[in-house]
């Protein structure tokens, strides 16, 4: 009984969390005004729901990176920022605007995607050819290997001035997100739906090659896939508002400690998580220092860290399964 | 029948198997016995189609196993390996189910859960199909991975140790349910299993590695050898008959 509700629970939950950041921000929007104030409703379509939604379909887009990356990696603690994904889009989208200073938003999203699929597998190349296995090593090289691009996309930037154009440097804001700049990120809409439907197989993915091999799963196929899922849903939302650290990477774990590990089932908890936890860090930053904002990467940078370290801990405090 | 021929497995220009050839017979219990690293897991994970060999092949009733698409593999032959770990958290049951994902791709029937609900009943499981495996002892997660294997439902079944880590009860139990898969089932089993009496006692065939390379091929009772067992496994080993039955000792 109580199982059962608690799903619509949390829908009730985050929904709230939702209409609460709907009606939170600059303007003197309120329930009466949106009633009676055609400008106010103007300004709420504009800029506030457009917000709210970029900041949905963002959370849902890294909660479903993490999950596929903890299954395909067979790492606890990786996540688009943890692996360097975010950071190689990034940089393709420095090169881009190198290249091509006009190009249009799906094209600099494509190229985005490309960069962190490449990213990505050369990550995971190098785990292999490091036969790296111990579950804290694995997110400490990833996050060695971002700053290293981080760096390298950095210094490009700033000599050839376009500081401006790096999703680092915007870090995770949706201050600057109104109708117009957030469409690209329904394509996260369409992975969620994809990756419903190719669930089971990241999940026996993640009970390893083998496993995956006995079970009749073209074990490369489903990598490459879970991968390319990844790769676009970091470079769509580091392109549209930046990176958002950690997010992948707490929600899931907790998800996982709670109901296991079963993507399917857990894919409802895994978003209406991630939206918990981005609204409540977004609606943070726009209420502690109002007028002025903190982005809500910041909070969840601060957030997400604190999370990170006592999981760390807690591995270590079960002792030998660090090294598992 | 599983029919493998010229298979050589090399890791760099160390030869760790081969070149061997031979044939497992349809139905039937067959046992691969050998001193630890002889190649037992090498062969195993060759026929299983989870190695591909240096050279060599592999044919399942007539179709090379590696050139076979997987998920049409996946539903005549299954297979353990000797070690599984990882770090999904999944319930035994989970587990279970997911040995039926050949055959339904996800969306399990009545008969999947069926297939299921026996497989954890074999394995005694029943009380346990609610608990993550990491919540398991050794033997308990074992039977888990063979339920899983049974699951699957696939004529031919490879597992490596199964036995690894169970007491003499369920050891006893996996052997007879085996047995009984074979018998009545027409299922074809093969096993590596270190105790040499419970092999003799269950198996149709035994064969034995060392080095790399097949050194006897036969029933139980031609095994069954004490001059023969003590060259394979370096080790004095004298036969005793007990109630009719060959018992190998290496103990003083
Ligand atoms: N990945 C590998 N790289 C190099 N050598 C390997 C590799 N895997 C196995 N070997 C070697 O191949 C040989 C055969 O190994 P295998 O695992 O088949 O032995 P086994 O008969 O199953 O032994 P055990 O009874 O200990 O399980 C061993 O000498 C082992 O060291
Ligand atoms: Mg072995």
């Amino acid at each position: 009984m109580l199982r059962r509700l608690a799903l619509p629970c949390a829908v009730l939950v985050v929904l709230g969390l939702v209409v609460a950041s709907l009606l939170t921000g600059g303007y003197d929007i309120d329930l009466h005004s949106l009633l009676h104030d055609p400008e106010a409703r103007r300004m709420f379509l504009i800029s506030r729901v457009p917000r709210t939604l970029a900041l949905i379909l963002a959370a849902a887009a890294m909660a479903v990176s993490g999950v596929i990356m903890q299954m395909l990696v067979q790492n606890r603690f990786v996540e688009p920022t943890t692996t360097g994904t975010a950071e190689w889009s990034a940089l393709g989208v420095l090169l881009l605007t190198l290249v091509a200073p006009g190009a249009p938003v799906l094209v600099k999203m494509a190229c985005a995607a490309v960069f962190a699929f490449v990213g990505s597998v050369l990550f995971l190349s190098l785990l292999g050819r490091l036969a790296l296995r111990s579950q804290v090593i694995v997110p400490i090289v990833g996050i060695m290997l971002g700053a290293v691009v981080g760096a390298v996309t950095t210094y490009i930037a700033s000599s050839a001035n376009l500081m401006q154009t790096l999703p680092a440097w915007r870090s995770g804001g949706f201050s600057s997100v109104v109708k117009g700049t957030y469409e690209p990120l329904w394509v996260v809409g369409v992975l969620v739906v994809v990756l419903y439907a190719v669930a089971d197989r990241i999940t026996i993915a993640g009970l390893g090659r083998d496993m995956a091999v006995s079970l009749g799963l073209s074990y490369r196929r489903i990598l490459y896939l879970g991968l390319a899922m990844v790769a676009l849903a970091t470079g769509v939302t580091s392109i549209v508002v930046g990176f958002l650290p950690f997010l992948g990477l707490v929600v899931p774990n907790l998800v996982s400690m709670v109901r296991g590990d079963d993507v399917r089932s857990n894919l409802p908890w895994a978003v209406l998580g991630g939206v918990a936890l981005l609204t409540v860090c977004d609606l943070i930053g726009r209420t502690v220092v109002a007028p002025l904002e903190i982005p809500a990467s910041v909070i969840l940078g601060a957030v997400g860290a604190v999370i990170f370290l006592s999981l760390i801990l807690r591995r270590f405090a079960r002792g030998g399964a660090v090294h598992a | 029948m599983i029919e493998f021929r010229d298979l050589v497995k090399s890791y760099g220009d160390r030869t760790v198997l081969g070149p061997v050839s031979g044939r497992i017979e349809e139905g039937g219990i067959t046992s691969l016995i050998g001193p630890n690293g002889a190649g037992k897991s090498t062969l195993l994970t060759l026929l299983g189609r989870l190695a591909a060999p240096t050279s060599g092949t592999v044919l399942l009733d007539g179709t090379d196993v590696h050139r076979t698409p997987s998920a049409e593999m996946a539903r005549r032959l299954a297979i353990l390996r000797q070690d599984n770990h990882f770090t999904a958290r999944v319930t035994v049951r989970e587990l279970v189910a997911f040995g039926r994902f050949p055959h339904s791709r996800g969306r399990l029937t009545a008969e999947d859960h069926e297939h299921i609900d026996r497989a954890l009943g074999f394995l005694d499981l029943g009380d346990l199909a609610g608990r993550y495996l990491d919540q398991l002892s050794g033997g308990q997660r074992q039977r888990a991975y063979v339920a899983m294997v049974l699951a699957q439902d696939t004529r031919y079944a490879l597992l490596d140790e199964p036995l690894n880590n169970l007491d003499i009860k369920h050891a006893v139990r996996m052997m007879e349910q085996l047995r009984s898969a074979a018998d009545e089932l027409n299922k074809t089993v093969v096993l590596v299993v270190h105790d040499i009496n419970i092999a003799a006692g269950y198996s149709d065939h035994i064969i034995a590695l060392r080095d790399g390379a097949i050194v006897a091929n036969g029933t139980p009772a031609e095994l069954m050898d004490p001059d023969l067992l003590t060259r394979i496994f370096d080790t004095p080993v004298q036969v005793h008959e007990v109630d009719g039955r060959p018992l190998a000792v290496h103990h003083r």
